[in-house]
């Protein structure tokens, strides 16, 4: 699977197609994303068939379906199968959102003791059914597309979706966010304020949000294409990071995806 | 009474944050027992806040739901800030006042024209109704809009804001920033107005009349404003304790159907009583203290000064933005930015506990945190675990007196039930199922 690039589709001219939106364990907000679209909002339903959101409509037609929107990272048994069920029934599966991608903040439980955290939180234990790990979609089922952040950006949904109707091929950025703060003129906050920031090895697609407010990337979008985290965590030690500090940024929302290329 | 058991299956209780299941057993025309099952996978957030840093628990916590993001971020920092005795005033407080109307706005009107109002039209969802009331939805798809844009310019965005920091912002906005939202809140306002008195048109169900003995109404209550981030926490049965006393009252408990924790409220020497939090709690307890330009619109709409009957919680939520919009009008015109966007919150070991008014209830945090600024213990108390007991009772009542409904009508009304508290289980939940055992 390409992050980058989604091949057009090929139906037919006047095919209005169908979508589904599915939820494993999140927030809602990746979903929420599409009804905060309240300008276009109204025409996607009308260029797309909304067949099952039960966010927002009591109205359900069975699949198969053209498009799978999957928000929500897999962790219980049930999901497992639950998800294979929806690679089936879907043409396409697009998944939203960090939890999709690389199994959310949830997965900060992979390699912990997991029974151990279940009793922190439940009075029962014997009550919870979970496994041990959270993991991303794309490790159970083949992913067509996948749309990084925590939220998404809703820009990136809209044009995903109108590229689906269009059959136009879509480039999502694989560069990094640094590259998104010298397009829009925001001066680097590392160089120009010494304020640690995750934008060298982050995914660019929020526009650079968190330098806009001063703040440094915290790394929603996950690891660009090809990262240099040792350069990163050296930097961070000359800014008076150390390393317990500069994992637990790392080690947040896209912990599973960090963890892979700090590893390698 | 027969042997013979009835199961009817909703598959997935639609237009709420999240799935969740609910279970009807009847042995011989009564009800013998209503549960409202949450199916959620554990997310474990109070468990790996435990060694995080201080910091942190703002922009984690706001996780755990996505369209009450900033509820989170507001009880966190109030909880952790306690600790230090750090009170961010002025227009730090302001803006925080600012941000919070931005979500009641964005939150309250997608529940109420997309999420409950299609029960009462009779229609699947709200994208229904645009097609029935175009001119009506594009002013409601407005007002929404409107209220994102606070968050966007507060919060950077309206999902998951990243501008909220410990003692304030990381940024104040320009006054030009916020007076761009002045032409927008105007027409708002005028949209939040006809949104309001369309759904006062709407015919409401009855309820039993002594739906008030059983729960108590339970909400923040500031001295001089109609509640979002300060006050003391009180009911219409006499509560009124400070935030932390709040904390040592609440009795969280654990059942098997569910993986959201449910709530009661403890006071020595008496029973356990059950109580909700949300609009209806929030107008009872502190509706003298909105401006008089809403209380004239509450008689208007012909809602009283004491509301009981939870299908008319739409009501209030519309009387609640039409609050939120004038609030952020005035904080906006007298916006000042400041000289700092933040307070320091210095370093101190303790327990600090926060509560503020999601637009579904009170939400409340208690962190304990060590010297060095490391977490050594979270609770998190979200309001649909508050309300869930209430829901509980509600579907009983209902179910008890509508027995000759079929199961699927049946069904689809113990939905509505439900969506009158705006329940927020999106962090928990898979599936909601509803099946009904007649025995």
């Amino acid at each position: 699977m390409e992050h980058d690039a989604i091949a057009a589709v090929d139906w037919p001219d006047n095919h209005r197609p169908s979508l589904a939106v599915w939820k494993f364990a999140s927030c809602d907000g990746c979903q929420l994303s599409l009804l905060d679209c309240e300008d276009e909002l109204l025409a996607v339903a009308e260029a797309i068939a909304i067949s099952y959101f039960p966010e927002a409509t009591t109205a359900m037609v069975d699949g198969p379906y053209d498009v799978s929107l999957v928000e929500g990272s897999i962790t219980t048994p049930h999901d497992v199968e639950r998800i294979h069920e929806i690679r089936e029934q879907s043409r396409l599966v697009v998944t939203i959102g960090a939890c999709a991608t690389a199994g959310g903040i949830q997965a900060l439980r992979n390699g912990r003791d997991v029974a151990g955290f279940t009793s922190i939180v439940y009075a029962h234990p014997e009550y919870i059914t979970t496994l041990d790990t959270s993991t991303p979609i794309a490790d159970h089922v083949h992913v067509d597309l996948e749309l990084r952040g925590c939220p998404i950006d809703r820009t990136q949904l809209l044009r995903t979706l109108a590229a689906l109707l269009n059959r136009q091929v879509l480039r999502l950025p694989t560069t990094s966010v640094c590259t998104e703060c010298k397009a829009r003129g925001t001066a680097c906050v590392m160089v120009a304020h010494g304020t640690p920031c995750l934008g060298p090895v982050t995914m660019a697609g929020c526009n650079a949000l968190c330098p806009s407010y001063d703040r440094g990337c915290y790394g929603c979008f996950g690891p660009m294409e090809s990262t240099n985290i040792p350069a990163l965590r050296h930097r961070f030690e000359m800014l008076g990071v150390d390393d317990e500090g500069f994992d637990r940024l790392l080690h947040t929302f896209n912990t599973g995806a960090f963890e892979e290329v700090d590893a390698t | 009474m027969t042997d013979r058991t009835v199961h009817v299956s909703v598959p997935t209780l639609t237009r709420v944050e999240g799935e969740g299941a609910m279970h009807v057993t009847v042995r011989g025309g009564v009800v013998e027992n209503v549960q409202l099952e949450i199916y959620e996978p554990p997310r474990y957030f109070e468990a790996f806040l435990r060694g995080r840093d201080r910091a942190e628990p703002v922009d984690i916590t706001a996780r755990i739901c996505g369209i009450c993001p900033v509820a989170y971020q507001m009880s966190a920092c109030h909880a952790i800030e306690s600790i230090s005795d750090a009170v961010p005033g002025g227009t730090i407080r302001e803006l925080r006042r600012l941000l919070y109307c931005g979500e009641w706005i964005e939150s309250h009107v997608l529940h109420m024209a997309f999420l409950h109002a299609p029960d009462f039209v009779g229609v699947d969802s709200g994208i229904e109704i645009a097609q029935q009331h175009p001119e009506l939805m594009t002013e409601v798809l407005h007002l929404k809009k409107t209220g994102n844009q606070i968050m966007e310019v507060i919060g950077g965005r309206p999902i998951h804001p990243v501008n909220v920091k410990l003692g304030g912002f990381y940024r104040a906005p320009t006054a030009d920033e916020l007076y761009a939202l002045l032409p927008d809140l105007e027409r708002a306002h005028a949209g939040a107005l006809a949104l309001l008195k369309w759904v006062a048109t709407f015919d409401f169900p009855e309820i039993p009349a002594d739906v008030r003995a059983a729960t108590d109404y339970v909400s923040l209550r500031h001295e001089s404003e109609y509640p979002f981030n300060e006050g003391r926490m009180v009911s219409d049965r006499g509560l009124d304790v400070s935030i932390p006393e709040f904390g040592e009252r609440i009795d969280e408990f654990h059942v098997e159907h569910s993986t959201s924790l449910h709530s009661v409220l403890t006071t020595p020497g008496e029973p356990d009583r059950m109580y909700q939090t949300g609009p209806l709690a929030r107008w009872m307890n502190c509706a003298d203290l909105v401006p008089g330009s809403i209380r004239a619109l509450a008689d208007e709409v012909g809602v009283a000064r004491v509301e009981t009957n939870p299908f008319r919680s739409i009501l209030i939520r519309g009387l609640e933005t039409m609050y939120a919009i004038e609030e952020a009008q005035r904080i906006i015109n007298e916006y000042v930015r400041p000289d700092e966007p933040f307070v320091d919150v210095p370093l101190a070991a303790g327990t600090g506990h926060g509560c503020t008014e999601a637009p579904r209830g009170s939400l409340y945090h208690r962190y304990e945190v060590d010297e060095a600024g490391t977490i050594a213990d979270a609770v998190i108390v979200p309001p649909t675990s508050q309300n869930q007991p209430a829901i509980e009772a509600d579907l009983f009542d209902f179910v008890s007196t509508h027995l000759d409904l079929d199961d699927e009508t049946l069904g689809r009304r113990c939905e509505h039930v439900i969506r009158n508290y705006d329940p927020c289980i999106s962090c928990s939940t898979h599936f909601l199922r509803f099946t009904i055992d007649r025995g």
